[in-house]
């Protein structure tokens, strides 16, 4: 990073205001801990697709034959948490939400810099963690950890990958409580709550369930690790104890989890949008209405998991309806992103491809939660390949594309470099493809009957198994491309302008990159959010 | 071709057409909503492309849109909700007079008892048009049976009894899986359900030399001891069990319970648990003294106990186990 900031160095910015590994490791720019974030992020990511190849290639045929059941149950156990808790959770909040929320609301830096830092060196012990869980052996508990299973049955590195994950649990609390108190008390003269790009807004609300939600997160694992080591028994059965308690715990935070990670991407989007088709953003209060609603509403749906666990029929119906009501919002989201394109200026730009292939996606996997919330059909589908495909569509096709799109848009800020533009509109299709044939086959695997987390399956399921694992090594090729050409563009890319998208937003009143306090002076905001009628229309290409 | 690449499940239970059809409305009108929008992005994107010359027309947003699709999704949402319910309903509300099977699922297999004494591992045979009531537990973790071809699914647990139903409409072999990640071979636990004509199955019921469930119960009852204290009459220093199954009984500290599966199943583990009114906490725990299958065996006998005595021997699903027949043993005692 350091010789990229010598390449760059025309004026002084947060990239080459200092040098050497202490600048970075002791840093408290909220631009230098968000590439911190960055760098390990991306690290986990491809050690989750890793684990996600072998359980593709795995299930190439349907005998086990690969690996043995159990690697192939710690693969899939893995390749959930690593997903999970050290790449998607943490994505586009602590990496963009890091760099942009001090610049989109006018501020020097975040309220406790120094706090950030300590979050990503949590994320840090967490990730060592989960690394020496992963070098010693592994766990096979699924990412879900449910008792007694995790709890008595399994001899495998339970307790440190419980660890691992309540560590980085706490780098998301305290950064989604630094956001908060950034969003309150830091934003610039003129800059109201109404004037909030919904990048922002979105990143609020999913603050608000990271502080809300993760302590209960924190609790369940830490009954999993109490009940393993001193064998309390709080889900034991034979002792009094409960295993659906533990369900019903975890559930608690990790449906809300979901959120975590969609709700950023969300954000992601709307800027896109708004920029790659001129215009305002539609009906925006309702926008930020449905992000607050969202994270409300999906603190009411947990038991939703559990309709065949063992819960009663009328906690079914509750949490059936309750469900439904979560996706009146998600709805007016997509049905106000197509609306902003109504009459718009629309550029086929590499972000708003990704944007293009959020909306898609996510439509899809929303669409099926309907599915899945009615009752009667989630008895047969749940616990399938139906789940597996729903929820990647949402934390993949939706969170994953929103998160490269956003990485595209915000590239020439952060590295002060343009990316090639024709690779990166290759790669954004090559990813649409390859996601739609690995994941849209199993809709079909779920109805049929295949159920998730198997080694080994019946031979009537092949040949939708084989397209899957097909899309699957599409799908690698259109991640690696990104990390090539970023790399790439680090050394040989053109230089960014300040604002190469003519975009609003008062990220690109800076320069790129832009200097450690981020403004020459605190800027003055007399606008609305998304002033696109106020700005000159980006030059046709 | 479709036998090696199929892409819809079989149907095979008097439930799968009902989950089907709610399915079939889902996709039509999920898929139509699907294409709807991406037909509208794909139209706005090449119609408003950016062009030289043409800018973009600022539009602030509409109460009024913003109203109708808040509300219109709303009342297909709150429609879909009522259908996805009453199949639940449906699913979870086994028809009074069904017969029943034990289960006993423990890693990695499928263990069945049918109440006429023929026991199964990873096979369950069951006939046509008859409805089946599954009281199934666990043996260490949870697991979940799922039955694709019936639409059925519900999870096993340590501990207590979960239930499930279904009633099978066509001969045939069907798949049954485990759906619940449940350890090393998860994926090994998978069996068998042969459906079979009403005359075979009798057939295969009638093969085996096995005594009925609750003939192995009442054994069972004899040689733990439990019949020194629960008698058949006024004496006993525990309550007498005729006729309790499926009543409620009046705890110690006030409170009324249903003697259910689930609770007599706590009285013998744990019998300290819920104390019936009028009678002490002396009854030894047996909690880890029988076996899963043991316990079974003493419910089939207890619930027995309802109907008339000659009639505890391999009665299967015939009305006697209905209200009136239970009013008639009360009348007795």
């Amino acid at each position: 990073m350091a010789t990229v900031a010598v390449q760059t160095a025309e004026r002084e910015n947060y990239l080459n205001t200092e040098y050497g590994i202490r600048s970075w490791l002791l840093t408290t720019d909220h631009k230098r801990i968000a590439l911190l974030y960055l760098l390990a992020i991306t690290f986990f990511f491809f050690i989750g697709g890793f684990f996600a190849l072998i359980i593709r290639l795995e299930l190439l045929t349907p005998a086990g034959d690969l690996v043995q059941a159990d690697t192939y149950n710690k693969m899939f156990t893995m390749h959930g948490q690593v997903m999970v808790f050290f790449f998607l959770i943490p994505a586009v909040p602590a990496v963009l939400g890091n760099f942009l929320i001090p610049i989109m609301i006018g501020a020097k830096d975040l309220a406790f810099p120094r706090i950030n830092l300590f979050s990503w060196y949590l994320l840090m012990v967490g990730g060592v963690l989960m690394m020496y869980t992963i070098l010693t052996g592994g766990v096979d508990t699924g990412w879900t950890f449910y008792t007694p299973l995790s709890t008595a049955f399994l001899n495998t590195h339970v307790v440190t990958a419980a660890l691992a994950i309540f560590i980085a649990g706490f780098s998301s609390i305290l950064t989604g409580l630094n956001f908060i108190v950034t969003v309150h008390r830091m934003r610039a003269p003129g800059m109201t709550w109404s004037r909030l790009p919904l990048f922002v807004w979105a990143n609020y609300a999913t603050s608000i369930i990271q502080v809300l939600g993760t302590p209960v997160l924190a609790i369940s694992l830490m009954l999993v690790a109490l009940d393993r080591v001193f064998h309390f028994g709080f889900f034991d059965p034979q002792r009094g104890g409960d295993p659906l308690l533990f369900q019903h715990l975890f559930w608690f935070y990790s449906h809300p989890a979901v959120y975590i990670m969609i709700l950023p991407g969300m954000g992601v989007v709307s800027e896109i949008v708004t920029c790659f088709a001129r215009k305002r953003i539609f009906g925006y209060k309702f926008m930020a209405l449905a992000l607050i609603a969202i994270a409300v509403l999906g603190f009411l749906v947990w038991a939703h998991h559990m309709f065949v666990a063992g819960i009663s029929l009328y906690a079914g119906l509750a949490f059936s309806l309750l469900s439904y009501f979560v996706a009146v919002p998600s709805a007016i989201k997509v049905f106000n992103w197509t609306a902003t394109m109504y009459k718009g200026s629309i550029s086929y730009a590499t972000p708003m491809l990704y944007a293009f292939g959020f909306i898609g996606l996510f439509t899809m996997g929303g669409l099926t939660g309907l599915f899945l919330a009615a009752l009667g059909i989630d008895v047969h589908v749940t616990d399938t390949y139906f789940i597996i495909a729903h929820f990647h569509y949402i934390m993949v096709g939706g969170m994953v594309m929103a998160y490269l799109g956003g990485m595209h848009f915000w590239w020439p800020k952060i590295s002060g470099r343009m990316y090639p533009e024709g690779w990166g509109k290759l790669a954004a299709m090559i990813i649409f493809v390859g996601f739609n044939l690995t994941f849209f086959p199993q809709f079909v695997l779920g109805y049929l009957g295949m159920p998730r987390r198997y080694w080994q399956y019946k031979p009537e399921f092949q040949v939708l198994n084989v397209l899957s694992t097909a899309g699957s090594t599409i799908l690698a090729v259109g991640y690696l491309l990104p990390m090539a050409y970023f790399l790439w563009s680090m050394r040989y890319g053109k230089p960014a302008p300040d604002n190469p998208w003519n975009a609003a937003g008062l990220e690109w009143t800076t320069p790129s990159p832009p200097p450690t306090f981020n403004f020459e002076e605190t800027p003055k905001v007399t606008w609305e959010a998304y002033n696109y009628d106020q700005i000159k229309e980006a030059p046709v290409e | 071709m479709f036998e090696t690449f199929p892409l819809w499940p079989q149907r095979a239970s008097s439930m799968a057409g009902n989950v089907d059809a709610l399915f079939i409305f889902l996709l039509a009108l999920c898929g139509f909503m699907c294409i709807a929008i991406f037909i509208m992005i794909l139209v706005f994107a090449a119609r408003y492309r950016r062009t030289k010359g043409r800018e973009a027309e600022q539009i602030e947003g509409s109460n009024a849109l913003e109203l109708t699709w808040t509300g219109v999704p709303l009342l297909i949402f709150l429609g879909i909700f009522v259908w996805g319910a009453v199949i639940y309903f449906m699913e979870r509300t086994p028809p009074d007079d069904s017969a029943e099977i034990y289960t006993v699922a423990k890693q990695w297999m499928w263990k069945f008892q049918h109440l006429e004494g023929q026991r199964e591992i990873n096979e369950l045979h069951v006939p046509v048009g008859r409805d089946v009531k599954m009281i199934m537990t666990s043996q260490d973790v949870i697991h979940s049976f799922y039955v694709p071809a019936f639409r059925i699914k519900q999870d096993v647990l340590p501990g207590r009894y979960t239930v499930t139903w279904f009633r099978a409409t066509k001969a045939g072999t069907y798949h049954l899986f485990c759906a619940e990640y449940c350890g090393t071979a998860h994926s090994g636990m998978i069996g068998e359900v042969v459906v079979m004509e009403p005359a075979q199955y009798e057939q295969w019921l009638s093969g085996g030399p096995a005594a009925p469930l609750a003939e192995t119960g009442k054994q069972l009852f004899m040689s733990l001891g439990c019949s020194t204290c629960h008698r058949f009459d006024t004496q006993g220093r525990g309550p007498n069990l005729v006729g309790i199954y499926g009543k409620p009984a009046e705890l110690e500290d006030g409170r009324t319970v249903i003697a259910d599966d689930n609770y007599i199943r706590e009285s013998i583990l744990n019998p300290h648990a819920k104390i019936v009114a009028g009678f002490k906490p002396i009854m030894p725990v047996f909690q880890g003294l029988v076996s899963e299958e043991q316990l079974n065996a003493l419910l089939a006998y207890i619930k027995s106990l309802s109907q008339p005595p000659q009639g505890t021997a391999g009665t299967r699903n015939t009305p006697s186990t209905s209200p009136s027949g239970q009013q008639q043993m009360i009348q007795v005692q």
